[in-house]
């Protein structure tokens, strides 16, 4: 894998292989980058997904460096070289495994640029994947983006996309800011349109894939698809729905959503995370805030069970969020 | 190691000036916040200033340090300008920091001080990070990385060091084994009797010295320092010192058996070096001169903290990110 062509180039990619592509556009525009994780060399097998495959035959392994496993070590490392001038790209192999690093993310990465008056910044990407429904069980699934949204001084990131996730990695890969580029590990393999090689999507921006003027549906990464599968059968019944895709969580386009809902009168925020205290609370709080006496109804939620991520197929398939969900909570604002 | 020769006698004034920068600091800190001039948290540092001043003495200003929030010694060791850290301690706008970082959070990129956390041992990876750049960059640049015994019991300790050991990275691990985390004595919560015996453990080139020694000190300092330049990798030094004072101002240190204070005490470093320097032919007229400097520079300094004002407070919607933050 590398970057695109112009000719030749494929009309369709993988999710998994925008990311690869991204870091490879990122490594060959700026000596600076640097990847570090477990298994990402092409000796340890180029990442236990393959993302990183081919980079460090082309980059070499002191700019792709396979590392212990050591999630403290990985990002403390992140962090230092941010510090003086790098711009690392931190893999941590799974989301759950963020829990180990959280000292060097919360306390470290995030606030050494306030606490030091903004002397240093830490430039760093911490790209991880994560996603339920493919039964690995409570410790390999989490989406905990809502955590490292609470914390100021951190970017969080989810593409829905193969197209955004090259353009939103790149663009994270070279923000000043430390960010946390999270992808869907089930969805790593789905297939869609090929990016041209300079495409870039900032970040803080939101996308509106899909207009429609009944009702919008706020969502991000995974929720994107289930939205538009929602919102194509409910086409049908001439309820028309609009996708806001956020893109970028934290700091989240509030513009591009209250515009939306403005116009719809009607939200439904969507996330595969656990529903309480997610981030569908902090968006719907929002559009209460601002548009409260427009509103047809009380902004709904989606997410999925207030229970860790179970491991049979029939009780992760209960807790999980789902289409039928969504168009739960649609019917039931719009009456 | 009594068999460690003097340092020269221009490395030895080096040292006992640095050092004497450090106390003179830790006192009149201590005495401003016992007045009510300054109301701060403040971790006295008073019995540990050879460690520091022997260690920086062996190093370049453009060299990395990381040290923790009791680093009044480190930071000043390594050369921030009194006045610009005075006023950081006391949370001005003038400050080191903007204000926003205070005592606990220094940050001086010029003299390479590029983090102080607040954080036991947490310090420890990111040194590997500024280690791991200057091996990228061929810079001959070390990382000192400080923190205290109590940090050896955190997982970013052996995760951090494991990984300096496993590439060789151009860092120095200063543990400065003041034999108390916190309230905790250090038999009571470390299995290993020393900390060199974890530093071997892990494969790392590792020295123990008493770090109250001027001469001692800075020659540990030194070999590590060359060590590392050269491309061989990390050491962990443990310099054996003490805290004569509890763990932060307010504390009296209780849980301190007498007998061990005081015979602490006794072994006060700052006294000894400066007898070193005497019987050196050092003129005790040049000794007094250089303390008459420091104090002048402490003096200057804690008035320039106490008359600057404080930030806005909006300032804190500065630095979040990159763009000023919505209000």
């Amino acid at each position: 894998m590398s970057t695109p062509e112009t000719k030749d180039a494929p009309k369709e990619i993988m999710f998994a292989q925008a990311c690869n592509m991204a870091m490879a556009k990122a490594m060959a525009d700026d000596p600076k980058v640097i990847l570090l994780g477990e298994d990402i060399a092409d000796e340890q097998g180029g990442g236990v997904f393959k993302v990183t495959a081919g980079l460090s035959e082309q980059f070499g392994t002191d700019r792709v460096r396979s590392t212990p496993i050591s999630e403290q070590a990985i990002v403390g490392a992140a962090v230092g070289s941010a510090l003086v001038g790098y711009k690392p790209v931190a893999e941590i192999m799974l989301m759950n495994f963020i829990t180990v690093a959280m000292d060097q993310i919360v306390n470290h990465a995030a606030k050494l640029r306030f606490m030091s008056g903004g002397q240093t910044s830490v430039p760093l990407t911490i790209r991880t994947t994560t996603g339920a429904g493919t039964g690995l069980g409570g410790q390999h699934s989490d989406m905990l983006e809502a955590w490292l949204a609470h914390v100021p001084g951190l970017k969080v990131v989810a593409a829905s996309n193969p197209a955004d996730a090259y353009g939103l990695l790149y663009s994270s890969i070279m923000d000043p800011n430390p960010v946390i580029f999270i992808e869907n590990t089930p969805t790593y393999f789905t297939k869609g349109p090929a990016p041209a090689p300079d495409h870039v999507v900032p970040l803080g921006k939101a996308s509106v894939p899909r207009e429609g003027t009944d009702i919008s549906l706020i969502t991000y990464g995974r929720g994107v698809g289930a939205s538009h599968a929602v919102a194509e059968k409910l086409a049908g019944e001439d309820i028309s729905c609009e996708i806001v895709d956020l893109r970028t969580i934290a700091p989240f386009d509030e513009e591009t959503v209250l515009k939306s809902v403005a116009k719809t009168k009607a939200a439904v925020v969507v996330h595969e995370a656990v529903k309480n205290f997610g981030t569908g609370a902090e968006i719907s709080s929002r559009i209460h805030e601002e548009l409260f006496s427009e509103l047809k109804g009380p902004v709904g939620r989606v997410g999925s069970g207030y229970a860790p991520v179970p491991f049979s197929p029939a009780i992760e398939k209960a807790w999980m969020f789902s289409e039928e969900d969504i168009e739960r909570e649609i019917r039931k604002i719009l009456g | 190691m009594s068999d460690t020769q003097m340092a020269d006698k221009d490395v030895l004034i080096d040292i006992f000036t640095r050092a004497d920068l450090i106390m003179q600091s830790d006192i009149k800190f201590r005495k401003m916040i016992g007045a009510g001039q300054l109301q701060i948290v403040y971790y006295p540092v008073r019995g540990q200033e050879v460690v520091s001043a022997a260690m920086m003495a062996a190093v370049n200003q453009e060299d990395y340090l990381v040290t923790i929030y009791r680093g009044l010694h480190d930071q000043l060791a390594k050369g921030i300008p009194s006045k610009d850290l005075w006023a950081e301690f006391a949370g001005k706008m003038a400050g080191t920091c903007k204000g926003k970082g205070g005592p606990m959070h220094i940050t001086h990129p010029e003299t390479g001080v590029m983090v102080t956390t607040g954080i036991v041992g947490s310090g420890i990876p990111i040194a590997n990070g500024l280690a791991l750049a200057s091996q990228l960059e061929k810079d001959n640049k070390v990382t000192v990385c400080c923190f205290g015994d109590g940090a050896s019991n955190i997982g970013a300790f052996h995760e951090g060091l494991n990984m300096a050991q496993v590439w060789k990275l151009p860092v120095i691990f200063l543990c400065q084994n003041n034999l108390y985390s916190e309230h905790t004595p250090m038999a009571f919560a470390t299995s290993s009797e020393t900390i060199k015996q974890r530093g071997d453990g892990l494969g790392m080139r590792s020295v123990r010295v008493n770090g109250n020694d001027a001469s001692e000190m800075y020659a540990a300092a030194k070999e590590a320092v060359e060590y590392a330049r050269a491309g061989n990798g990390p050491t962990l030094i443990e310099a054996m010192t003490f805290r004569f004072h509890g763990h932060l101002l307010g504390d009296t240190g209780h849980y301190i058996p007498e007998a061990e204070m005081e015979q602490a005490l006794k072994d006060d470093p700052m006294p000894i070096l400066r007898q070193q320097l005497l019987d050196m032919q050092i003129s005790e007229a040049d000794i007094a001169a250089i303390e008459a400097k420091n104090k002048e520079i402490i003096d200057e300094a804690a008035q320039y903290a106490l008359d600057a004002p404080y930030p806005p407070g909006d300032e804190y919607r500065i630095d979040v990110l990159d763009v000023e933050i919505a209000a």
